[in-house]
């Protein structure tokens, strides 16, 4: 038994009925799942006032696993379905679990005007650089050079840096880490959790079947040791000057303010729309 | 005291237009939850339910696009606030995606779609009457839909909240059809606040343990959990089983797809509504919805006039379509004249109940509405023929 959190059991957050899960031998994403049920865990949120809106793509299937109130919504729209599930129920704790193509390729729009309203939720954005449920086609944070389905000769368009677009479309909260370190991923969650307003985290996963094999990355331990030294094509030849990958890209809580949340302020407003009603 | 509250305590015959009647309907039945996008011709029920919702309690949101306003109120509406949402053409084809959801997943909403003319960008201040067809068969797969389809301002009232209570009984989506005339033109109504009670949605009650988020009773709905009361149960677009999980068995998939079928024709006695007008010893029966209606009855006073036999008939609920109504009402016609706005939706749905070589087809999709006097001509024509 891991030793890391003696109070904390992975399986008193998990629906152990849905088990065995269905993601592939080496896949990150239980990774990122562990840290994000810790996270809960050490900040006692209670499951019944915890809601779970993921999308689709191997991402999106987690939140079946979640012994929460949990919602799989439709491709690229679980910010918005989780924007109205919010703002209805202010009492609730929302979590959006989204991949890096449902949050930034189908679901680009919703993420920069959910990081610019600034209503409390806490995104995860489980970034693998693949489309892996689909079998692996090239996604908006494929590497450049990167072999995938829909990229035979080699991924010729540059990538998203997720935190830097969301920070500049005004997230009060940005923060990214590696699945190699699990405490730090847990703690960097803890804080965007706690965090008022909107809240993103990206997390550096690796998909080992249809990406790694595909581009001789090793198997799933090396992937891991290499989140943080040298995710790196041998053959690197893209001309952009700062490419994405992990290894350029800064980890830890990258942004923090205290803009007004979203959800207040309108509840603030409509009270006093209401009061003023009231008086004609 | 907010509008709805005056209302309640004096009923003053009032200068509205439809859209205005729509959202005033939506706060009536208990609407607290509204997410839009700009779009003409519907924008005027956001412009309005922006203040009344807030002063009702509820929650009013533009959202970035017409997607995830579809969205945001399906999830609002899973947190379990009444919803509405309202488009038109463009919009109305982008929200398909998430009301297809709403329609798998059992998240009852409403889904206001005002007529402009199409196809694509079209003419936005034109009517038409050209979606009868997408707001039936609008997203992908096999799934029913309740549309109404009001022809006045008094009526968007009502069956505003008609379609809420619809939706909270049958646990689906629903969507209220109307064109930019009737949407944009003003009527004076005195508009009476219900007397009846609301339909609320069935929550689910009893232990965690022994509750199944699909299974159903003898009505075919399944109670809905609502989150934080303690079942903390999954809500997916999968097909999926009794358990809310999903599931592909063929068994399964075939028992909760027919189901959402056969819960609507549970509650067919609710779900439908025409009017029927001087049909009984009509040689002509004119078949018609909205704008093309209101042209269509006063044909009708035109036609009996110089004696020709025509009649109305005006389905209220378009889909599931009014089946037996319009059998009944079109026995004794020799002929039946579909008169709408567009290249001819609503007449091949009456071709499929009463054969083509019945019923004509008078078809205008050039934005302008068809007038009382190009109906009489065709029916008094007809009724010659025939």
């Amino acid at each position: 038994m891991f030793t890391d959190a003696p109070n904390f059991d992975v399986r008193d957050y998990l629906r152990l009925e849905m088990m065995p899960h269905f993601l592939c031998p080496g896949c990150g994403h239980g990774i990122a799942l562990r840290a994000l049920l810790w996270a809960l865990h050490d900040l006692a949120i209670d499951k019944d006032k915890l809601a779970i809106v993921s999308g689709i793509g191997c991402a999106g299937r987690l939140s079946a696993y979640i012994d929460a109130n949990t919602f799989h919504t439709t491709h690229g729209r679980p910010l918005a379905f989780a924007t109205g599930l919010a703002l209805a129920r202010p009492d609730l704790h929302v979590v959006v679990i989204s991949g890096d193509g449902d949050c930034l390729a189908i679901g680009g729009n919703h993420l920069i005007h959910a990081c610019r309203r600034n209503l409390k939720l806490t995104c995860l954005m489980l970034n693998n650089e693949i489309y892996g449920m689909t079998g692996g086609q090239v996604s908006p944070t494929t590497a450049e050079t990167r072999l995938t389905t829909t990229t035979p000769l080699g991924n010729n368009e540059p990538s998203f840096d997720a935190c830097a677009l969301a920070s500049a479309a005004g997230a009060g909260f940005v923060g990214r880490e590696v699945t190699r370190h699990v405490p730090k991923l847990k703690e960097l969650m803890k804080a965007g959790l706690e965090h008022p307003g909107f809240a993103f985290i990206e997390v550096l996963t690796d998909c080992t079947e249809v990406y790694g094999r595909k581009n001789e990355l090793g198997s799933s331990p090396e992937m891991i040791m290499r989140q943080k030294s040298d995710m790196r094509p041998s053959a690197y030849r893209n001309t952009v000057d700062t490419p994405f990958h992990p290894t350029s890209l800064p980890t830890g809580i990258l942004m923090q303010n205290d803009r007004p949340e979203y959800g207040a302020a309108y509840r603030r407003a409509a009270a006093l729309a209401a009061a003023k009603g009231a008086k004609k | 005291m907010n509008v709805v509250d005056k209302a309640r305590v004096k009923p003053a015959a009032k200068l509205l237009s439809g859209n205005n009647a729509c959202a005033l309907g939506a706060v009536a039945a208990g609407c607290r939850f509204f997410a839009g996008y700009p779009i003409t011709p519907s924008s005027e029920i956001a412009e309005r339910l922006v203040t009344l919702l807030p002063q009702a309690g509820g929650v009013f949101i533009q959202m970035e696009d017409e997607i995830s306003a579809m969205a945001a109120v399906v999830g609002a509406s899973m947190g379990g606030a009444k919803a509405m949402t309202a488009t038109s053409g463009p919009g109305f084809s982008l929200k398909q995606e998430n009301i297809g959801y709403a329609a798998g997943a059992e998240i009852p909403c409403v889904i206001v779609n005002v007529m402009r003319g199409g196809p694509s960008t079209g003419m936005p201040t034109r009517p038409s009457q050209a979606d009868v067809m997408q707001t039936r068969f609008g997203s992908h797969g096999d799934y029913p839909m309740i549309v109404l389809a009001p022809a006045s301002v008094r009526e968007i009232y009502s069956e505003t909240i008609r379609a809420f209570d619809l939706a909270e009984t049958c646990r689906t989506p629903v969507i209220l059809l109307y064109d930019q005339v009737i949407a944009q033109s003003s009527e004076t109504v005195a508009l009476e606040p219900p007397t009846t009670p609301r339909a609320e949605r069935k929550w689910a009650t009893g232990p965690r343990e022994e509750f199944k988020p699909f299974a159903v009773g003898p009505d075919g709905i399944p109670a809905m959990a609502k989150p934080g009361a303690g079942y903390r149960v999954h809500t997916t677009g999968l097909t999926h089983s009794e358990t809310g999980f999903p599931s592909q068995d063929p068994e399964t998939v075939n028992r909760n797809l027919g189901r959402l079928f056969s819960k609507l024709e549970r509650h067919r006695e609710q779900i439908d509504s025409w009017e029927a007008v001087q049909c009984d010893d009509a040689d002509v029966v004119i078949v018609a919805i909205g704008i093309s209606s209101r042209a269509a009855r006063r044909a009708v006073e035109i036609c009996r006039a110089s004696g020709v036999r025509a009649g109305l008939f005006r389905p209220i609920t378009l889909w599931p379509f009014p089946e037996a109504p319009l059998c009944a009402a079109t026995k004794n016609a020799r002929a039946v004249l579909v008169p709408e706005l567009s290249i001819g939706q609503l007449r091949l749905e009456v071709e499929r109940l009463l054969g083509r070589d019945k019923v004509e087809g008078l078809h205008q999709f050039s934005g302008e509405p068809i007038t009382p006097a190009q109906i009489a001509a065709r029916a008094t024509a007809l009724a010659s023929e025939a």
